[in-house]
């Protein structure tokens, strides 16, 4: 018999009963929350005069709709400031593990709150009524983005209603080249297999240069995994996981630890498992990478240039180009480096955690902001990651090169609060999606690596991190 | 939830494909905390010319004419035909929210985005999976006859077109009892609550930090 992958080992280890059709009800060991996918969740429980099965598995926090300057003005947008009070008032009486309401010092976003806590452990079932969940298979926990009738369902039952994905595996070998990141790894991931490359999939991430990134990349891989089309992603726990954890609020303590520990040594792939699909990458022919189009596949490699959609043979597929060039504003062709932008910003739950702001403040020590640039954002992901980075300079940093250092949250990934692109506004993100709108309407997108963003804020324009080192 | 069984509705072609949710629900819509009412914001900035806010009259707003749900051959339209990957992106369940909302009870695409895909049941919103082949021959058939309606039978899985071309879709035998019937989950789940607590009680006794 073929060994187990860690996905089946996740899922066997949380299936409470399984239909005849496959159906199975997964127990869910974290529930996250944020303001935004909640409230009809807990208004469904109040009319049907239902309790949280297990109110200390949630982790909850306001991250989309607040705003991160001006914090002594409040919220000032009253629709916001509802959704906001209504997450506030929902957990005061449905109780909660962990909250942080607005303004508390460890507020933040959802995905990077809930790790940085060791809230997020191996071998859990995560949830959130979030697409990015993904992230915390960073953890070799299995974690779903769900829809708030899931949220509601969990809340109520402490499961959810699942069909075991398929499997597959990517897998990536060799060393990342110096200034090539985890999220240039993720986007040349979704350029290969596409945004649909991994529907219907588990995707698990392997191989020495996934086993080499540090917690924080592997936390941007898996959180990308929905942008290739999976629900999760997951990546094996080893010594990095393990030394994450430790000490951190919420993980184990005592004797618990050492069980833990030694029950996570066992989070991986077995050496003979069987996946249904394998994908093989080397490290070395990844380069840094930039979006052009209107949906993250829409990919390339810094030196290219924007696709021509007369070489398109599909016709739904070369419709999708002309679209989005036209969309982007942008000509067949041209090189990727002679776009100029308008805005930068650095955050969300993709990159904003405390590495991803040392790689772009790397770059943009004792420099300034181009002049053609008229906003460039550092939004860090949690209020533990800002004071990190201000007791390391890099606020200083930043504000020196002339970039803006602002308070927690999702902010312009986007745009539910202020921060947001106006018509036609070009800018180069950190964030995970490059949908026509996303961050604000007419807005366009390119996403990159914070290094890449950061470059890109000096000189105006998208341009090789590695010739700016 | 609303029952379906059978339906024989207009159908709207929007073809193209990667529709993300963004598109179908932009984010200042999801600062509502009800369940109802998206409908008139659905694909709203395709739809309309001018930016839409949460609480906006859309009676009066200026229509893109150009956008295929604004053309009066489709008015009333209850199937969505659409291409590979639709419902991309965001978890949002206000997607479909705003997809039954509008009036919509079926999609048919080749392919769906996995949580979208699943979000729909829970609304009576009925995701159909259909070959690239059968998906292009709907289009052309919609685009080319007007009024062009499909039937949709849920208990014998089968889309019927006017001219008799039929074709089989799959559906879990649990969507399709919760479908048929109107059922929510969550009733459903709870009858099997002792089981659920046996296996808390089991899960807590061999990993004790879950529940710390």
């Amino acid at each position: 018999m073929a060994g187990k992958t860690l996905y089946d080992k996740l899922w066997e280890t949380h299936v409470v009963r399984e239909e005849s059709d496959g159906t199975c009800l997964l127990y869910i060991d974290r529930h996250l929350m944020h303001e935004v996918t909640s409230p009809q969740a807990f208004e469904g429980l109040r009319l049907a005069h239902r309790k949280a099965w297990r109110n200390t598995s949630i982790v909850a926090v306001p991250d989309h709709n607040t705003p991160t300057n001006h914090w002594d003005r409040d919220i000032e947008d009253p629709v916001s400031k509802a959704q906001v009070d209504t997450l506030d008032a929902n957990i005061k009486e449905f109780g909660a593990l962990v909250y942080f309401p607005f303004k508390h010092e460890n507020q933040g976003i959802i995905h990077v709150i809930a790790p940085e806590n060791g809230a997020t452990l191996p071998g859990m079932t995560v949830v959130c009524g979030d697409s990015h969940t993904a992230t915390h298979g960073a953890f070799a926990a299995l974690a779903h983005g769900i829809g708030t009738s899931e949220v509601e369902h969990v809340l109520a039952t402490q499961t959810l209603v699942q069909k075991k994905s398929k499997s597959m595996q990517i897998k990536i070998e060799g060393q990342l080249g110096a200034g090539v990141t985890a999220k240039d790894v993720a986007l040349a991931i979704i350029g290969k297999i596409g945004t649909a490359g991994g529907t219907g999939y588990c995707i698990e991430f392997a191989g020495s240069a996934i086993k080499g990134l540090s917690m924080e990349g592997r936390m941007t891989v898996c959180n990308l995994a929905i942008e290739a089309g999976a629900r999760a992603g997951i990546i094996a726990a080893d010594e990095t996981t393990v030394a994450y954890l430790k000490g951190r609020p919420h993980a184990p303590k005592g004797a618990d630890w050492d069980n833990a520990v030694e029950y996570w040594k066992t989070l991986h792939s077995d050496a003979d498992a069987q996946f249904d699909t394998v994908i093989e990458m080397k490290a070395e022919s990844i380069e840094p990478q930039v979006t052009w189009g209107t949906s993250p596949e829409q990919v390339l490699a810094v030196g290219g240039k924007v696709p021509n959609p007369a070489n398109e043979a599909d016709p739904v597929k070369r419709a999708g180009v002309e679209r989005a060039l036209q969309y982007m504003g942008l000509q067949a062709d041209m090189p990727i480096t002679d776009i100029q932008i308008d805005k930068v910003f650095i955050g969300s739950c993709t990159n904003s955690r405390i590495e991803d702001l040392r790689a772009a403040a790397v770059v943009a020590k004792g420099k300034k902001v181009a002049g053609n640039v008229k906003l460039a954002l550092v939004v860090p992901g949690s209020g533990i990651v800002k004071r990190q980075a201000e007791a390391e300079g890099l606020d200083k940093i930043f504000t020196e090169a002339g970039f803006e250092w602002r308070e927690p949250g999702c902010s312009m990934c986007l745009a539910m609060n202020a921060d947001r692109l106006s018509p036609g506004e070009r800018c180069a993100s950190t964030s995970n999606r490059n949908f026509e709108g996303r961050q604000g309407p007419g807005g366009r997108t390119h996403l990159v690596s914070p290094a890449m963003a950061a470059a890109a804020a000096i000189a105006g324009h998208f341009v090789d991190v590695r010739t700016q080192q | 939830m609303k029952a379906f069984t059978q339906l024989n509705g207009l159908v709207c072609p929007l073809d193209r494909a990667n529709v993300d949710t963004d598109a179908i629900i932009p984010k200042q819509f999801l600062k509502s905390i009800k369940r109802s009412g998206f409908g008139p914001y659905l694909f709203d900035e395709w739809r309309y010319t001018n930016y839409g806010e949460p609480g906006m009259d859309c009676t009066d707003r200026p229509l893109n004419k150009d956008f295929v749900l604004n053309q009066p051959r489709y008015q009333g339209a209850q199937v969505l035909l659409a291409r590979d990957n639709f419902g991309c992106g965001s978890s949002r369940e206000h997607a479909p929210w705003a997809i039954e909302d509008y009036g919509f009870r079926v999609i048919i695409a080749p392919s769906f985005a996995d949580i979208f895909f699943s979000n729909c049941y829970k609304n009576a919103v009925l995701p159909i999976v259909a070959s690239a082949e059968v998906v292009d021959r709907l289009f052309k058939e919609c685009e080319a006859t007007e009024g062009y309606k499909l039937d949709v039978n849920l208990a014998e899985q089968t889309v019927t077109t006017p001219t008799g071309f039929s074709f089989k879709f799959d559906i879990t035998e649990h969507r399709k009892h919760c479908m048929l019937n109107g059922l929510d989950d969550i009733g459903l789940t709870l009858a099997h609550a002792d089981e659920i607590k046996a296996f808390e009680e089991k899960h807590k006794a061999t990993q004790p930090w879950l529940f710390a």
